[in-house]
């Protein structure tokens, strides 16, 4: 009986170890599946502002996504979730409805965005006016340097709409 | 002990069959050239302790300004990379860090007789000049002359601890060899391109100065981004002492670089090929503790199941 | 439709449902394994793990590699080697264990025909073995393949001009195989399908035939002596294990296949990370390149002996020899005439036939490596005449000799 104790525990002990053995393999797997250096180092762009003109739509292509960005004219509201930089204001967001994530249309004449997929609205603070989409237009993170924008890095300005929950 | 008699005869024909396709098959496929340490003893030692200051007037007498940019004596080279090389099939070199990296008997025997130190005399005969021309002194002793310029090279040098791989290598080697895994061309380094267009203009101008230097040697010379595990450490620094004694009759010139210089290079290179050397390294010693610790309980285990066998 | 019970345990509910309580008594508690074995009976398991660890690295480099031309051999050595995290050592494992799997595959082979483990109905575990040996040897070559390196590109044009099948010159089957004129972007696709997807199937399912070929004539032993293997069970189950001539697959037989992988695993790490250019040619980190062939060429060090039959031979008659010595090993069951199933040591003649074979076969790698001139050419001739002289006297020697 004491020789079969021994057996089963050497068989734990072993199988233990070979187990550990197949957590090692797994980590590397996990690190083999993760995005690439080139992926993330991609993961940046950098928007100049300064020639856009009020009420007409940019749109940037950041990580894959398009990115909105509408210089705002002065009859349209003022938001918290505006990007200020110097006297200008834009609307910066995921040009991916909220609902979904097909691409709203901006039109011009009527000031707001029109998902066609299944007629959401968004106004030019890329709130949510109509539904299904049940939350506004995302703000990527951003940081402001003088009149350029760096998509994909969170600047202060980003960080304390982060804090106040704006960012949806 | 009779496992272990049929162990020694496995362990013996496999290593046999290994020792026969590798190291005998590669040591009668393969000339072997041993380093000569970056001794150059073909070439003379320099006779005379150059002076720098002389050495700054006697390498603009000389005309080097004509053809070479001196960046660290704010001296920009005269033309740009791809004019150079329509005139001389290739840029030639700024001399800014050039008393770090090469050795003092190969600057001076280049200033002489460039085709000579560079060991490519049978490129330029019947006629046919080297696009350096030799030194023929400015009216002085042409060995002092010489080693002024020497001292003046080194003069304005960067030590050799503060010179990266990465700039050994474009200095030494990367005139003529790209290392694309390192977006390194002929002409510099390539940059990212917002636009297709620009990026198309730098292709280029790269190929236009491909085409000037494929005619110079003949053929393009390889982009070396895998040649560490290509050819291997032992063949690229052997090639780069002596080109020759590995590929009689190649057109690719004697590098002339110093032992510490050549070491830069070959990092680099391995930065290139062999990205994760280190890497390897450690993770091997972790997994090799581990399969020890495999083995011994594997055997512990043998051992108490087979106890109750015999 | 079967009575089901409510189960106290997950085991108990599988059970009920896969019945795995009988699988596990029948595939491993009470597969019986004779004890007279030595370390080399683990080499069934060692190469079915070295299979496994090919298939999961594999996965690994399939999730980056590109079958194309122009991004094969980038991302083969930009991608996987540079960038993706463990992609060097996906890689480095890939290609040492298809190296170091044909040595085991030869010591397998090898350990077969000295014991004798080919015959009196073990027939099928042989030719399934050499179906494996075969099917492993295509997947190996179309693997070569994919970094289109110049050992890549090179090999392939070689070795598909093998199939013009000499003075026959069945220019337009080569061309069918590659889909083009020269290996090209079909061939590429085409030889990376048949390494990831047709030929792995093939050899899953002839694995399983191999293992099935097992379970009738059971495991030979180190004396070749026939045992009864119920009667031997039953002592081993009544508790007399010392006795019994049998051990159980789990977990008698198994623990010993550990010990021997584990030392196996040694030894192949080592070479992974330290050792790794007999299984990673340099020349093939040179890029493909259709208008220069590299000085030397040559094969993988496991297809250097039937290169080398083909070699000394003008054309048409080294393609015959260099066919026959493809289909030659199959035949063994049939060409060996002796009723003895023991070991070489024991049978006279045939133990110096297997020496000289053994010999001959690495004479002729070695010889398959070296350039073909001078002195390397000749030993090559003598070798390649002497594997054919081999085979031809093997039934002789083998018809009169004395039952042991």
């Amino acid at each position: 009986m004491a020789e079969n104790s021994r057996r089963d525990f050497m068989g734990k002990v072993f199988g233990g170890w070979a187990a550990l053995g197949g957590l090692g393999v797994l980590y590397a797997a996990k690190k083999t599946w993760d995005p690439l250096p080139s992926v993330k180092a991609a993961g940046f762009t950098t928007v100049d502002l300064s020639a856009a003109e009020p009420n007409v739509l940019n749109v940037e292509k950041w990580r894959g996504k398009p990115i909105f960005i509408l210089k705002k004219t002065p009859d349209m509201e003022k938001s918290d979730r505006d990007v200020v930089v110097g006297k200008d204001r834009f609307l910066v967001a995921i040009g991916l409805c909220t609902h979904l994530g097909c691409i709203p249309a901006y039109r011009p004449d009527k000031k707001d965005f029109l998902c066609a997929c299944h007629g959401g609205m968004f106004d030019t603070s890329g709130d949510n006016i109509k539904p299904p989409p049940p939350s506004p237009l995302v703000i990527p993170p951003f940081k402001v340097e003088g009149t350029k924008l760096v998509l994909g890095e969170e600047g202060p300005e980003y960080k304390k709409m982060k804090e106040a929950g704006l960012i949806a | 002990m009779k496992e272990l008699k049929i162990l020694a005869v496995v362990v013996f024909f496999t290593l046999l069959t290994y020792w026969g396709v590798e190291p005998y098959a590669h040591s009668v496929m393969h000339k072997h050239v041993e380093s000569k340490d970056f001794k150059y003893e073909d070439l003379k030692p320099l006779k005379k302790r150059g002076d720098a200051k002389r050495g700054a007037e006697t390498f603009v007498n000389a005309g080097c300004t004509g053809c070479h940019g001196v960046q660290a004596a704010n001296m920009p080279a005269p033309m740009d990379p791809i004019s150079a090389a329509a005139s001389f099939g290739v840029n030639p070199p700024d001399l800014s860090n050039a008393g770090a990296l090469y050795d003092e008997k190969f600057l001076a025997a280049l200033i002489k007789n460039p085709a000579h130190a560079l060991k490519v005399e049978h490129k330029f005969t019947e006629g046919k000049q080297h696009p350096m021309p030799g030194f023929y002194g400015v009216g002085g002793d042409i060995e002092q002359e010489v080693a002024d310029i020497v001292a003046y090279l080194k003069s304005i040098s960067k030590n050799i601890e503060e010179i990266t791989p990465k700039m050994a290598f474009e200095d030494a080697c990367g005139r003529c060899h790209a290392v694309h895994y390192e977006k390194w061309t002929q002409i510099g380094e390539k940059p990212k391109f917002k636009h297709k267009k620009d990026e198309l203009l730098f292709d280029a101008k790269v190929l236009d100065y491909q085409d000037y230097l494929t005619k110079y040697m003949g053929k393009l010379p390889p982009d070396l981004s895998m040649y560490i595990r290509s050819r291997g450490e032992h063949y690229i620094s052997t090639f780069m002492e002596d080109p020759q004694a590995l590929l009689p009759g190649t057109s690719m010139p004697r590098v002339g670089v110093n032992e510490e210089a050549a070491e830069k290079v070959i990092e680099y290179l391995q930065d290139s090929g062999d990205l994760k050397r280190d890497e390897r390294d450690s993770v091997g010693v972790i997994v090799m503790f581990y399969l020890f610790v495999f083995a011994f309980l594997a055997y512990l285990w043998k051992q108490s199941i087979w106890k109750e066998l015999h | 439709m079967a009575q089901f019970e409510k189960a106290n345990s997950l085991h108990e509910w599988l059970d009920q449902r896969l019945a795995i309580d009988t699988l596990e008594r029948v595939l491993a508690k009470e597969y019986w394994i004779p004890k007279n074995i030595n370390f080399l009976w683990a080499m069934g398991m060692v190469l079915a793990f070295t299979f496994g660890i090919l298939l999961v690295s594999g996965i690994f480099l399939l999730m980056y590699y590109q079958p194309n031309v122009n991004l094969a051999f980038d991302s083969v050595n930009y991608t996987i080697m540079r960038e993706v995290e463990f992609g060097w050592l996906w890689r480095h494992v890939h290609a040492v264990a298809a190296s170091v799997v044909f040595l085991i595959i030869y010591i397998h082979m090898f350990t077969g025909i000295y014991y004798g483990s080919y015959k009196k109905g073990r027939e099928m575990i042989w030719i399934s073995g050499m179906l494996l040996f075969v099917t492993f040897s295509a997947e190996a070559f179309s693997g070569y393949m994919l970094p289109w390196g110049q050992m890549s590109y090179w090999a392939g044009m070689v070795i598909t001009n093998l199939f013009s099948i000499g003075s026959l010159e069945l220019n337009g089957l080569v061309e069918w195989i590659r889909g083009d004129y020269v290996p090209g972007q079909a061939f590429l696709d085409r030889f990376f399908m048949l390494h990831v997807l047709l030929l792995p199937l093939a050899i899953l399912g002839l694995i399983g035939l191999h293992f099935g070929a097992l379970r009738i004539p059971h495991v030979n032993n180190q004396d070749g002596e026939e045992i009864d293997f119920e009667a031997e069970a039953a002592k081993y189950k009544a508790g007399n294990k010392k006795e019994a001539k049998v051990i159980a697959f789990k977990p008698d037989f198994l623990s010993k296949d550990m010990f021997v992988l584990s030392v196996f695993l040694i030894f192949f790490f080592y070479l992974v990370f330290w050792h790794y250019s007999f299984a990673m040619d340099p020349i093939n980190f040179d890029p493909a390149d259709p208008m220069k062939t590299p000085p030397h060429i040559y094969p993988e060090w496991y297809f250097l002996w039937s290169y080398e039959i083909l070699r000394p031979f003008p054309k048409d008659p080294g393609l015959v020899a260099f066919g026959i010595a493809q289909v030659i090993f199959f035949l063994i069951p049939f060409l060996d005439r002796s009723p003895n199933v023991a070991p070489a040591s024991r049978r006279g003649k045939f133990n110096i036939w297997f020496w000289v074979m053994l010999v001959d076969v690495i004479v002729l790698t070695v010889m398959g490596k070296l350039p073909p001139e001078g002195i390397f050419s000749t030993i090559g001739l003598v070798a390649t005449v002497v594997f054919f002289a081999l085979w031809i006297s093997l039934p002789f020697i083998t018809k009169n000799e004395k039952a042991v």
